[in-house]
């Protein structure tokens, strides 16, 4: 379109939502308070670590990178509509991937050596989106819950794969170091002069989540993001207007990989080990929970839904304190463990049956109340 | 020879109890066309039950109450969890049964414990002579109860009326209303059946062995079963459930020599291999009806 540039910049003043042109819509940030309050949550983010204790910034990083799996999951799931099961199949290939390569070549498990951070994190998006792509033969003949079996069924395999390749994985029980977190002489697990090292970590996870949900939220409003929109709402449909159905759900699962790859390689530097037994049909679920508890097709919706489950263990280990009938140790009548497992599954359910758009969809209803606060109804 | 065969009868026992899921998946996949994930927790909360109620009764009234006591489970779930759901998308309503199935497990693994719980069966491990072949009792039990069972299922979805009611609604919900039937009370019916068969097949899978937490998982060798059979052919499911527990078996006894590169245990994931493997080929299953799509 040539409009002149004097057109396409200008906005109305006290009309956030008054487009006059199609660029201002699809812009990244389309209002004003938009941009203003995504810069305040950054700033507040990058100043948490100076105000929380280290074993809640621990927590947080992993809320980070988990965030960043459910990114991937939201974008072939919630963007493309291909349901899977099998997200904890595609992290599992980053962790070991990312593991392999800057292990320590001397030790019982297979380790190269190189533990330059971005290396080794390309390497395990770029591992797992491989392995989305030889999924995807199948996955772009079956559609629906045909799918979503065997997606489900990935997991089993790569179950019996990881128990079994002990040089890899060192053996069910016993695991092996993840990634080592090393970026030009810095290691971010481990304490340093200025920072320690959970404070490290937290910020190199929150500038890693902040480039990986700018890129998502950069592909979603991108033609390829469309294309996937129309997969996902009518397949026939969208083959009739020229959008080529294998091409982008196999797209689709390798972006989706990757994130799952990338996020894979993370998620266990902020524990140093892992064991192969993790990567069940749990985690699996547990992602899923992110994106439906989060909110289906948001980017926000996905950072959302990965913190809630993630600081929900430690909200359910208060209870023991409050509630007298429920035990902190495995042998009680009611434990935490249970507790926390029950909720998963309540929480599912009850989202989705009440609150279909997840906690995006609530912050859209109270966002839409204060609008016209007080005329509201 | 003796070794195959002996593994072959071992395989269709087991097959069997694939066989009584696979066909509680597909009758409620042709209720609903939605896959419920809450089998594994409705089978292993009929063995526990059973495991529970052998210590007052004997084994033969213990199963018949453990089954029906499920069947009333899976009804109030259907009722609570999914009836709410209808018209949404079957994926959501997929997820639903999932979470149902969490809730549902931590409740019963609370009444496992950490031991190993015995359903009480009168067969153990006990082998019967056929022919110069061994072959453990329970699986010739599970072949014949699973065979009972099915020509009892096949002849009232042929024969009675509520049956016809279920095959017209899976053929067409709104016609099927418009003829006086209530849909709502056939999908009822469908998780009644489902989870019944589903407590079954978990006293079964409870022979032998007992119950620990670790069993639901047996439960989701069924997927396979199902999906090579078609998702929506009791019969695919059958013969889909048979042949998956034939093809564990008979890994399981020769994998170790001659493909030992495939990892101990091979024989547990030799079914998702085989369903994808069967899917490259045919994507609706061996039996399963062909999508059409309409625009």
């Amino acid at each position: 379109m040539a409009l002149p540039a004097s057109a396409r910049q200008r906005r109305l003043s006290g009309r956030p939502d008054f487009y006059t042109s199609y660029t201002q819509d699809m812009a990244l940030f389309n209002t004003a308070p938009k941009r203003r309050a995504v810069g305040v949550l950054a700033v507040g983010a990058l100043l948490l670590p100076f105000l929380l204790t280290d074993d809640l910034l621990q927590l947080l990083a992993t809320a980070f990178v988990a965030a960043i799996g459910a990114i991937g999951l939201n974008l072939v799931t919630g963007y493309a509509g291909q349901v899977s099961l099998g997200h904890a199949f595609f992290i599992a290939i980053g962790a070991y991937t990312a593991a392999a390569l800057s292990g320590d070549p001397d030790d019982r498990t297979i380790g190269f050596g190189i533990t330059f951070l971005p290396i080794w994190l390309l390497a395990a998006g770029l591992a797992a989106a491989a392995a989305g792509l030889l999924v995807a033969p199948l996955a772009v003949r079956l559609r629906g819950l045909y799918l979503a079996v065997v997606t489900l069924s990935l997991v089993f395999l790569g179950e019996h794969l990881f128990k079994e390749w002990s040089e890899l994985t060192g053996g069910p029980g016993v695991g092996r170091p993840a990634a080592v977190p090393q970026m030009f002489g810095v290691r971010f697990d481990e304490d340093g002069e200025i920072f320690t090292g959970p404070q490290k970590l937290y910020l190199l996870m929150l500038v890693l989540l902040g480039i990986f949900a700018v890129l998502a939220r950069n592909l979603a409003r991108s033609g390829v993001g469309r294309a996937f929109a129309a997969v996902r709402d009518r397949d026939v449909a969208a083959a009739v207007i020229g959008v080529s159905l294998p091409r982008y759900k196999a797209l689709a699962f390798a972006i989706s990989s990757f994130y799952a790859g990338c996020a894979g390689a993370l998620l266990y530097t902020v524990t140093g080990f892992f064991d192969p037994g993790s990567f069940n049909l749990l985690l699996s679920v547990q992602f899923i929970a992110m994106v439906l508890i989060g909110g289906v097709a948001t980017i926000s919706g996905s950072i959302l839904g990965a913190l809630f489950i993630t600081l929900l263990p430690r909200l359910t280990r208060e209870l023991p304190d409050l509630v007298p009938f429920v035990s902190a140790q495995s042998s009680g009548t009611i434990t935490v463990f249970q507790i926390e497992t029950t909720l998963y599954g309540l929480l599912i359910i009850v989202f989705l049956i009440v609150e279909p758009r997840g906690l995006y969809g609530i912050w859209v209803r109270v966002r839409n109340y204060w609008k016209s606060w007080p005329f509201s109804y | 020879m003796d070794e195959f065969l002996a593994s072959l009868v071992r395989g269709l026992g087991t097959g069997s109890v694939y066989a009584l899921l696979a066909v509680g998946f597909v009758i409620i996949y042709k209720a609903m066309r939605v896959i419920s994930f809450a089998q594994p927790a409705l089978m292993v909360t009929g063995a526990v039950l059973v495991s529970y109620l052998v210590a007052d009764l004997s084994f033969w009234i213990a199963v018949p109450v453990a089954v029906l006591a499920v069947a009333a489970l899976a009804m109030v779930v259907e009722r609570l969890a999914l009836r709410p759901m209808i018209g949404k998308p079957v994926f959501v309503i997929s997820i639903i049964t999932l979470g149902v199935d969490i809730v549902i497990r931590v409740v019963v693994n609370g009444f496992i414990g950490r031991d190993v719980r015995q359903v009480g069966d009168p067969w153990g491990l006990a082998t019967l002579d056929l022919g110069g072949v061994a072959v453990q009792e329970r699986y010739l039990a599970m072949l014949v109860v699973t065979g009972v069972v099915m020509l009892a299922l096949f002849a009232f979805f042929r024969y009675s009326r509520t049956g016809l009611a279920m095959r017209a609604a899976s053929f067409d919900q709104e016609t099927a209303m418009s003829q006086g039937i209530s849909v709502g009370s056939v999908f009822a019916v469908s998780w009644v059946i489902a989870g019944g068969l589903s407590a079954l097949a978990g006293v079964f899978v409870g022979t032998g062995g007992g119950v620990d937490q670790q069993t639901w998982i047996i439960a989701l060798k069924a997927l396979p079963a199902v999906i090579l059979g078609g998702l929506d052919s009791v019969g695919g499911a059958v013969v889909g459930g048979l042949v998956v527990g034939v093809v564990e078996s008979l890994v399981g006894t020769y994998q170790a020599d001659y493909a030992p590169w495939l990892g101990q245990n091979f024989a547990v994931v030799s079914p998702y291999v085989v369903m994808l493997l069967v899917l490259l080929v045919r994507p609706y299953g061996l039996f399963g009806t062909r999508e059409v799509e309409r625009v």
